[in-house]
């Protein structure tokens, strides 16, 4: 008698147990979730940032090219206001178009190619473009692994149970984004 | 992620432990050799303070002593934005929930290194030759390969693999040598009876120190070996453009310069065996090898359809006939596509790797005539130097120091490139080509020098 007891507490403590070890893995899938999505914001914010300084670098060099450099701060302020999700996306996707044409724009001009200033800004606009995409795959990465995580069959009562729903991903059109700049003279 | 560290932590657990019963049993069977009855406590005795010894000098030290030897500085984002962009970008790649210290080695043979005795405190320490040769691309793969034997807790655990293998080779150093003099002096006084049992014991405690450090030996290599492999494999990853790598990798171990610092001892913590580079053997792997084959690698990223874990383990598996990557790390990735290739060149990284090395070390370079630039160190005090190659006695550079304090120094500019002067007070100035200012401030006393053109 006492011993099956003791089988019926030491099997409610195991699972106890592996309770709190799934709900801790879980919780600990989530929070990297979350800060993989911190990450994008913060670059973008960066991105934000530097384009200013860009745009007066430029100037100094390409006045006649006012048209694109417009084109940048409209992106720039457009992307800035944007509220929803969606939103904020498209614009981000018109800003580095527009990053694009005007780095493009550089190549005819030597002098603006040799300045300093503008190359320092030129690599650290090409690295946080570079770490907005890596930020997104990161996060896309923590997604599949969170998702299969609530669903595979034990650890799926446990999600259920305290509210771990499902996360989209970052979606992106790859397409727009790698599409060759057009520049318009 | 996460389940890729936890497999490697298992199989970390196990490697461990297989070396730790090595230990402890070569340790057992030597005492109970050497002094039967009693003996074998005293010999897991021993077996544990080498250890301990060992463990306390080594595992702390390890870092510093390989920094120190390389003369590796570390540099800050304004010494190397590049550098500092291509590690940032991958650590968040990596996910990796801390930044990495980044140091500078001035040598010209490309190659690089991860270390650091804890995850929170890794250093990513590269080569100037690295950065003169490859381009941006390549550089984030080689980078990418580093977070990932950080990401991977490689680092840590090859360092403790690391002092394990040297504890039991000494052990067995102490056993054999023991087993010499005290065999020597028993015979005398050994009754016939037990002296049957003493000799067998005697034997299989010679085949242990005999045959132990080599099973350690092979266990450690194999294991190096496949950490590799999966660092290259989190290197694809995390780039998502497997090329980056492989060019790399065929770029580092086509430069026959020696790297000045590497020894037997340290040649398993590069991307590329330092030492089999500069031999030219690099193409063989055996079982003795911290590597695998250079081509071996890059045959298997280049034959990678996609870029992520599962992808590798795909090529790994056509190249090799089996898996590298756990099941259990496999899981949840599908296969991802690869990138395409950045616009951004090599030229860039060339004048960036210069600029990072000049402000980084503070050398003080003077042209001869015969050709020769001769590098000298922050510190030399004379005013004069001897070229090493043609014999010719040269100045060294100095802003000329003709009146009292307030009176502004003068240099006059020799040539339109980089060019190093040394201040009154003894501190080297750099003036980089972009200079343009018709004065410069000496960072440590403060004195005003008119740069003429």
């Amino acid at each position: 008698m006492s011993i099956v007891l003791i089988v019926i507490a030491a099997a409610v403590v195991l699972v106890l147990l592996w309770v709190a070890g799934a709900y801790n893995g879980l919780v600990r899938l989530r929070n990297q979730l979350e800060n993989a999505w911190a990450q994008i914001d913060v670059q973008l914010k960066r991105r934000h940032d530097l384009i200013p300084n860009l745009v007066e670098t430029v100037k100094g060099y390409a006045k006649h090219e006012s048209g694109t450099l417009e084109k940048v701060i409209q992106a720039r302020n457009m992307a800035i206001a944007a509220k929803t999700v969606g939103e904020r996306a498209e614009a981000e996707n018109v800003l580095s178009g527009t990053l694009k044409s005007l780095f493009a724009l550089a190549e005819s001009y030597p002098n603006l190619k040799a300045d300093q200033n503008f190359l320092r800004l030129q690599e650290e606009l090409t690295s946080t473009e570079n770490k907005v995409s890596f930020s997104r795959q990161f996060c896309n990465d923590s997604v599949l692994g969170y998702n299969t995580g609530i669903e595979v069959f034990p650890k799926n009562i446990i999600a259920s149970m305290f509210n771990f729903g499902r996360r989209d991903f970052f979606e992106v059109k790859a397409e727009t984004e790698r599409e060759a700049p057009k520049v318009s003279f | 992620m996460w389940e890729q560290i936890q497999a490697n932590r298992r199989r970390s657990a196990v490697l461990i432990s297989m070396m730790a019963v090595i230990l402890v049993l070569l340790g057992y069977v030597a005492g109970e050799a050497l002094a039967p009855g009693g003996g074998g406590v005293l010999g897991l005795g021993v077996a544990l303070i080498v250890f301990l010894v060992r463990l306390a000098i080594y595992f702390g030290a390890a870092e510093s002593v390989l920094l120190n030897g390389a003369h590796a500085r570390e540099i800050q984002r304004d010494d190397s934005p590049q550098l500092f962009n291509v590690v940032e970008e991958m650590k968040i790649a990596a996910g990796l929930p801390f930044m990495p210290r980044i140091y500078l080695i001035d040598d010209p043979a490309p190659n690089a290194f991860a270390i650091g005795n804890k995850p929170e405190k890794s250093v990513v320490a590269v080569t100037t030759g690295l950065l003169h040769r490859l381009n941006r691309d390549e550089l984030q793969g080689v980078i990418a390969h580093e977070i990932g034997h950080v990401r991977n807790r490689d680092v840590q655990f090859m360092t403790l693999a690391a002092i394990m293998l040297g504890s039991i080779v000494l052990l067995a150093e102490i056993a054999l040598r023991t087993m010499r003099f005290g065999g020597r002096s028993r015979t005398r006084s050994d009754s016939r009876g037990s002296g049957q049992a003493q000799l067998i014991l005697l034997v299989v405690a010679l085949l242990f120190a005999i045959l132990g450090p080599i099973m350690a030996q092979l266990l450690y290599f194999a294991c190096s070996r496949k950490r590799e492999f999966l660092a290259d494999a989190s290197g694809a990853q995390f780039t998502r453009y497997p090329e980056g790598l492989a060019s790399a990798l065929e770029k580092i171990s086509a430069a026959h310069e020696p790297l000045s610092f590497a020894s037997k001892a340290t040649a398993g913590m590069f991307i590329v065996n330092p030492l089999a580079c500069a031999a030219g053997t690099d193409d063989s792997s055996s079982i003795f090898s911290t590597h695998p084959s250079t081509t071996e690698r890059v045959r298997i990223l280049r034959s990678m359809t996609g870029a992520s874990l599962a992808d590798y383990d795909a090529a790994y598996r056509r190249a090799k006939g089996a898996g590298v990557i756990g099941s259990t790390s496999l899981r949840d990735t599908s296969s991802q596509t690869i990138r395409a290739a950045s616009a951004a060149g090599p030229i860039e990284s060339r004048a960036d790797a210069q600029s990072a090395a000049r402000r980084a070390f503070g050398y003080l370079t003077v042209h001869c005539n015969c050709g020769l630039d001769i590098s000298v160190p922050e510190g030399y005090e004379q005013d004069t130097i001897r070229c090493i190659r043609c014999g010719s006695t040269l100045p060294i550079p100095t802003a000329s120091d003709a009146g009292p304090k307030d009176v502004p120094l003068t240099y006059r500019r020799t040539s339109e490139g980089w060019e190093s002067l040394r201040c009154a007070c003894g501190r080297t100035i750099q003036i980089s080509p972009a200079f343009a200012a018709p004065f410069i401030r000496c960072n440590s006393c403060g004195r005003q020098i008119t740069v003429e053109a």
